[in-house]
């Protein structure tokens, strides 16, 4: 099984059939409406993208959700401006955020480390107020950039007569609401997943490894690493970048909120929870999170008093108080909880878990495995 | 005269107050392996460091090959034909041993930088079979898949030499390639140098141990607080009187 699954061909088999099936097997977890499922694969995208800078050369960006924002804006000018098919909506919205992301790279890779990190915080929080304010013409500051009535939608115009109403988002004529949507995000995801797998098993990808692993090593060897953490920057940041116009594909609506600092670090949690520089442990993080918050921030008081309604009275009133700080708005309290067990006692992430258990369970090899491509791909040959 | 390979030309540098390399002039020929002794703090690593762009120098030139290499950067230089084995072992201690070998070999290879992405490793055959060659010349074979952070200390000096070793460079610089290492290990090692100096590559070598300086040398250098105090061949640098004082004492 192992053995097949490091094949390309089968590694991607397997990963598609558990993409799309997603709305069979989550529905005993109650998570299988279309919303949610979008935001799984959407997520997904990100977090994936997010794991390339980070899980392969070890910068830890904490300004990734500008580019989501990025993605969004274009793509809703697309909607706007040319016509409701998404296409060109993904291929401005990851054109944008490529090129903001070589910009931003390039002045924040000049250094490493925690400087890196708070580089690339104050470009996003730059942005977040430039979206906020300064460019309100092109944002629509407070209220986000919306489909209205008087777009121009020259493309679609030229075509056909407008109907009444806002039009929808569409691939050709298919509507990409509700299951048609989620369809169309997961062939996304499954090409992203099968870009970042091309990348983590390349020489390119071990090149990055190398950099994160011992980076004047790397200098000494005979590489530049510049050009290659800004790849990896630009490549990650396009990957933000088809998330964020995937959100407005499925919701044609880009605020300045998606660009803040939190959803910044919403994506570094989950990468860590799923088990950075993994291939598919951000995306697993991902789900955990999305999953967790829709489940979580719906509890109200009501819920909970039902919920607890085995208990008596005075212990039920205790443990409705005591847990409602954990749900609704405070949901971010039980992700801090969560985050906070993972790191101490699985650093390794949700991955770290899984690995854990093979190796107990499957009397795995009794060397270390290391994190490496070529461990990885030997056994097969 | 020989072709010089490496020309270390008045080279002066200071940390501070402190006068770590001062009118230094070396000559390295080719083909030939060039020993450098001294006590603890001689500044011997630093004429490394100033040789490999590490630190700039102050004053004087570094030549390689005939060309200066002040303006150069460490990849710069790597890429010219320098490769070195440092003091303190720098290995990618995540990585295993066969992935920190093939690294290197991409570097040579491909150049300060390629980008494609999308080529797969497992397709690299020809480098991956070097890489298992070059391990098993330095005795590694049976830890390839290790993680490298794993490895003794002996061992991680060994696969740096390995991660040397398959850049073919032309000029190689080693700095205390047997410290740490059991008797065993070292003789091993200093075969293994012995051949690749059969093979014609240029070696700079900073050793302690004066087994290893003897069979391997064909010229030494002696560093002292900075200074080279004397050069020559071995039977010139035993009978000195001027190193028997400053180094050897009374090892000899
Ligand atoms: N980057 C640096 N900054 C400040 N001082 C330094 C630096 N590098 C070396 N020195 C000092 O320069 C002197 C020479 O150091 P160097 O490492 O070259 O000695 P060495 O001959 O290699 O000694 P050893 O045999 O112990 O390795 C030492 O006094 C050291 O403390
Ligand atoms: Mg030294």
């Amino acid at each position: 099984m192992k053995q097949m699954l490091s094949r390309e061909p089968f590694a991607l088999l397997a990963f598609s059939l558990v993409i799309l099936t997603m709305p069979i097997w989550l529905a005993p977890l109650g998570a299988n409406y279309p919303d949610l499922l979008q935001k799984f694969t959407i997520y997904a995208i990100f977090a994936m993208g997010f794991n390339i800078l980070f899980g392969l050369t070890g910068y830890l960006s904490f300004g990734h959700a500008a580019f989501l924002g990025i993605g969004s804006y274009a793509a809703v000018w697309s909607f706007k401006l040319f016509t409701m098919n998404v296409l060109p909506a993904l291929f401005f919205g990851v054109a944008f955020s490529g090129l903001f992301a070589l910009l931003i790279g390039f002045i924040s890779l000049r250094r490493s480390g925690i400087y890196f990190s708070i580089l690339t915080l104050a470009f996003a929080q730059m942005c977040y107020n430039l979206a906020y304010s300064v460019l309100t013409p092109i944002t629509n500051g407070e209220t986000g950039l919306q489909l209205t009535l008087q777009d121009p939608r020259i493309i679609d115009r030229a075509l056909a007569e407008p109907g009444k109403g806002l039009p929808s988002t569409e691939l050709f004529g298919l509507s990409m609401s509700g299951y048609s949507g989620f369809y169309f995000c997961a062939v996304v995801l499954i090409v992203c997943f099968f870009i970042s797998r091309r990348i983590f098993y390349s020489p390119f990808g071990l090149t990055l490894r190398g950099i994160k692993s011992n980076q004047s090593r790397m200098n000494y060897t005979g590489f530049n690493t510049r050009p290659y953490t800004l790849t990896a920057f630009v490549i990650s940041g396009m990957f933000a970048g088809l998330a964020g116009s995937l959100l407005a594909v499925t919701d044609p609506l880009a605020g300045a909120e998606r660009m803040q600092w939190t959803a910044s670090g919403e994506v570094v949690l989950m990468t860590i929870l799923g088990g950075v520089g993994t291939l598919i442990g951000p995306m697993l993080g991902a789900w955990i999170i999305k999953y967790f918050e829709n489940i979580f921030s719906a509890f109200n008081p009501e819920t909970l008093q039902s919920f607890f309604s085995f208990l008596p009275e005075g212990l039920r009133t205790v443990a409705v108080d005591v847990s409602s700080l954990f749900v609704g708005e405070g949901w971010h309290l039980t992700l801090g909880v969560l985050f906070m067990l993972i790191v101490i006692f699985l650093p390794g992430g949700v991955m770290e878990g899984w690995r854990r258990i093979t190796r107990r369970f499957g009397g795995g090899s009794g060397t270390k495995p290391a994190s490496s491509p070529n461990a990885a791909v030997q056994p097969a040959e | 005269m020989a072709n010089s390979v490496l020309h270390v030309a008045d080279v002066h540098k200071s940390f501070g107050g402190l006068q770590a390399l001062s009118d230094v002039d070396l000559n390295v020929e080719e083909g030939t392996t060039h020993a450098i002794i001294g006590p603890n703090g001689a500044g011997k690593s630093t004429l490394l460091n100033v040789c490999v762009g590490r630190i700039k120098p102050d004053s004087g030139h570094v030549v390689f090959n005939g060309e200066v290499l002040d303006a150069h950067t460490p990849d710069e230089i790597n890429q010219l034909g320098v490769s070195r084995v440092f003091q303190t072992p720098e290995i990618f201690p995540d990585l295993t041993l066969l992935d920190n070998v093939m690294i290197p070999a991409f570097a040579h290879r491909d150049g300060s930088f390629s980008l494609r992405p999308f080529s797969k490793l497992r397709h690299e055959t020809t480098i991956r079979q070097e890489a298992e060659q070059v391990l098993s010349d330095v005795g590694l074979e049976a830890l390839q898949t290790r993680e490298a952070a794993s490895l003794s200390r002996g061992d991680k000096r060994r696969l740096e030499l390995a991660m040397c070793l398959i850049q073919r460079p032309k000029l190689l610089l080693l700095d205390e390639p047997t410290a740490g290492m059991a008797r065993h290990d070292t003789n091993r090692t200093v075969d293994l140098l012995k051949t690749i100096k059969a093979r014609g590559m240029t070696k700079v070598i900073i050793e302690h141990d004066m087994h290893v300086v003897f069979s391997l040398a064909d010229k030494i250098s002696v560093l002292a607080q900075g200074r080279i105090i004397a050069s020559g061949t071995p039977d010139e640098i035993k009978g000195n009187p001027k190193v028997q004082e400053a180094y050897l004492g009374g090892a000899q």
